[in-house]
């Protein structure tokens, strides 16, 4: 059996539950085509990712499209196939290997861990009241036991995230982008998660709208000690909002460290590339930016050697053949790049 | 010349619900080869006004009388007003104006093959034999930065990335020289690192053909980066308009003030989001007075929600409507 209850009296259990996530090796494969006489091919959606997500932290993971950063967040609520690897999740009262877990503790996990989806529009029933659409997780759980309870912990979830007893009477159409992102969120928290995955989730809100949600996660992560991935392709977002960030690009971890040395100093030529390429709102400071070339190539035929070969402006011969490790450079800062030293150093002011 | 003269354009659509007034009393001009954005969150009605020159909205849009767009095209004036039939609509749509729309998945036909799509429009715009026709957009894909044009010319849409499919639909809106360009959020389905390729290509083309560009997106960032000029929507009017960099640097409108201060600093990363208060009431209950006075930190009772406030000069080529703005400059 895998899951195991971490003894909360003994001293040495605190750092074991120091993160609530970690992964260890992790790959997906999703297969593709593949027929009676076609070979099967697979596309590697994540390969050999190795990450740890502390307790209390709010975790941002960014990347472009095709960079399997949704993939990885839905392995970490084990809602694909894990081809290769391990997750661990751990908090105060179990413990999971996501890799192995079996139908009854996976049941128990639902609860534990929870998905923000992105667009508001689509995530909600239409046919069902804000109550019945939040009180729907509770009811499938069987978390509460009658229909008093239920109400209760809907009104208090509810008016956590700014809804009123009004409005929880009302249909979702009735409601505004930013309003229908506060329903999703209250959902996905009431039957009281440790751990939330929020994939793009003010993506498709408007900038005035956007940071209200941005600084209601803030804040219901605080009070309710919850940790956090927060999944997206803005940085100037995760920058604001997030503590620790992960950069990946085609399936592989290329970054991560805390935000502010991430944001400080870059190091992976991607980093930095996305970092440049995010608008700025000064006019006159037209094109200036690190431009990168080509478009990300296709999972299901990954260059070889470094990932990033093909658009990097750095590439020599070794990145071309080897691919890179995760390295360590300091404090909970790594990044994957053969020649991050080298163009450090040059970067640097020269000594006097 | 004045490439495109937009006055007093108000538009409404006659729904189930009642009838909802979706631009009102919109009023700009585009030179040849400016760039304006047109910048608005969703429900705003910059895609409708954009729409409205190549008259593409719905049947049940209602346009007020004293509305005028008038477009143009060499030494023709036309009266985008009058055009009643499809047939009298040609030379707008597809001819002397363009569009890039923000899919570039949903607007390309999936089953026939991105160079049929492209040599079928110049067939019908241009006097040209299919031959020509092929040549020429080949030349354009390859002028818009995609590699092995020849072969993308004989490919569907679903073989294109993301990128390669809005460079596509870029070649294909240019391929008629269009006098004027309307591209409703081209880069917004794109990832960042593709953003700053159209957002280059975008400007190159500008100085080469030399057309007039509206561009719609929610992102001034992207504004910044591209427009010569821009025009602040809400609730169907605009509120503020200008000098990208007068309305960038110096927001006279609360809105345009709290749209800057929602966004993401990466100067400072400890500066808070503020966002701005309140939700975008819903069109059926549109505010009477100043549209944007529900939400507005510096609202007068009895002022600004009963009278509506008109645009007034408050720097060099630069407008607002704001009362509070008025009163503000009344005291200087």
């Amino acid at each position: 059996m895998s899951a195991r209850r971490v003894m909360s009296s003994e001293p040495s259990g605190a750092l074991a539950w120091d993160n609530v996530i970690s992964v260890k090796d992790l790959a997906v494969h999703f297969p593709i085509g593949g027929g009676f006489l076609t070979p099967k091919l697979f596309v590697h959606a994540v390969e050999g990712v190795t990450l740890d997500i502390p307790r209390g932290s709010f975790f941002g993971l960014v990347g472009e499209s095709g960079s399997g950063k949704t993939t990885l967040g839905r392995a970490m609520l084990k809602a694909t196939p894990i081809t290769r690897g391990h997750i661990n999740y751990t908090d105060e009262e179990v413990s999971y290997d996501l890799a192995e877990i079996g139908k009854l503790e996976l049941k128990d996990y639902r609860k534990r861990a929870q998905l923000i989806f992105q667009d508001p529009y689509a995530a909600l029933s239409p046919r069902m009241t804000v109550r019945d659409i939040i009180a729907e997780p509770l009811e499938v759980m069987g978390l509460t036991e009658n229909r008093q309870e239920t109400d209760q912990r809907v009104r208090e979830i509810a008016a956590k995230c700014r809804l009123n007893l009004e409005h929880l009477r009302r249909f979702p159409h009735a409601f505004s982008g930013g309003q229908r992102q506060r329903i999703s969120i209250a959902r996905a928290l009431v039957s009281n998660p440790r751990f939330v995955v929020a994939d793009e989730s003010v993506a498709a809100l408007d900038v005035s709208i956007q940071a209200d949600v941005l600084n209601l996660l803030k804040s219901l992560q605080k009070e309710l000690g919850l940790t956090f991935l927060f999944i997206s392709h803005d940085l100037s977002v995760v920058a604001h909002i997030c503590d620790h960030v992960a950069v990946m690009y085609l399936g592989r971890l290329v970054e991560t460290a805390p935000t502010r040395d991430l944001f400080a100093a870059p190091r992976h030529p991607y980093t930095k590339a996305l970092m440049s390429a995010i608008p700025s709102l000064d006019p006159d400071n037209r094109g200036k930016a690190q431009k990168l070339e080509g478009e990300i190539p296709s999972p299901t035929n990954p260059p070889p050697g470094c990932k990033f070969q093909t658009r990097c402006p750095h590439a020599i011969d070794i990145c071309r053949k080897e691919e890179p490790k995760l390295e360590h450079l300091g404090l909970e800062h790594d990044v994957a790049c053969h020649r991050w030293k080298e163009l450090a150093d040059s970067l640097a002011p020269a000594p006097a | 010349m004045t490439l495109l003269n937009v006055e007093n354009l108000t538009l409404e659509f006659d729904t189930d619900e009642g009838r909802i007034t979706a631009v009102d009393n919109v009023s700009f001009t585009l030179e040849p080869g400016e760039v304006m954005g047109l910048v608005g969150e969703s429900g705003s009605g910059k895609s409708v006004t954009a729409k409205s020159i190549m008259k593409l909205n719905p049947e049940n849009a209602v346009y007020a009388p004293g509305s005028k767009i008038e477009l143009a095209i060499g030494n023709e004036q036309i009266d985008a007003m009058s055009l009643k039939t499809s047939r009298d609509m040609k030379v707008v749509r597809g001819g002397a104006v363009s569009m890039i729309f923000q899919e570039p998945m949903a607007s390309f036909a999936p089953a026939i093959t991105i160079g049929d799509q492209m040599v079928e429009q110049l067939l019908l715009h241009k006097n040209m034999t299919k031959k020509e026709a092929s040549n020429l957009s080949v030349e354009m894909l390859e002028r818009v930065g995609i590699s092995d044009a020849p072969k993308r010319f004989k490919q569907y849409a679903f073989e294109l990335s993301g990128g390669m499919r809005q460079r596509a639909m870029i070649a294909m809106a240019l391929s008629t020289s269009p006098k004027l360009l309307i591209a409703d959020e081209p880069t917004t389905a794109l990832d960042v690192t593709i953003q700053a390729q159209v957002i280059d290509l975008m400007k190159d083309l500008v100085a080469e053909f030399g057309m007039g560009i509206i561009f719609i997106t929610h992102d001034l960032g992207v504004i910044a980066q591209t427009a010569d000029k821009v025009a602040v929507m809400y609730l169907g009017r605009i509120i503020e308009q200008g000098l990208v960099r007068e309305v960038i640097r110096t927001p006279a409108h609360p809105y345009t003030q709290g749209l800057l201060h929602a966004l993401p600093n990466l100067e400072d990363l400890d500066a808070p989001l503020t966002p701005v208060p309140g939700d975008i009431p819903s069109p059926l209950e549109r505010p009477r007075g100043c549209v944007f006075h529900t939400r507005c930190p510096v609202a007068m009772a009895g002022r600004c929600d009963a009278e509506v406030p008109q645009m007034q000069n408050v720097g060099p080529d630069h407008w607002t409507a704001c009362f509070a703005v008025e009163d503000q400059r009344m005291a200087s």
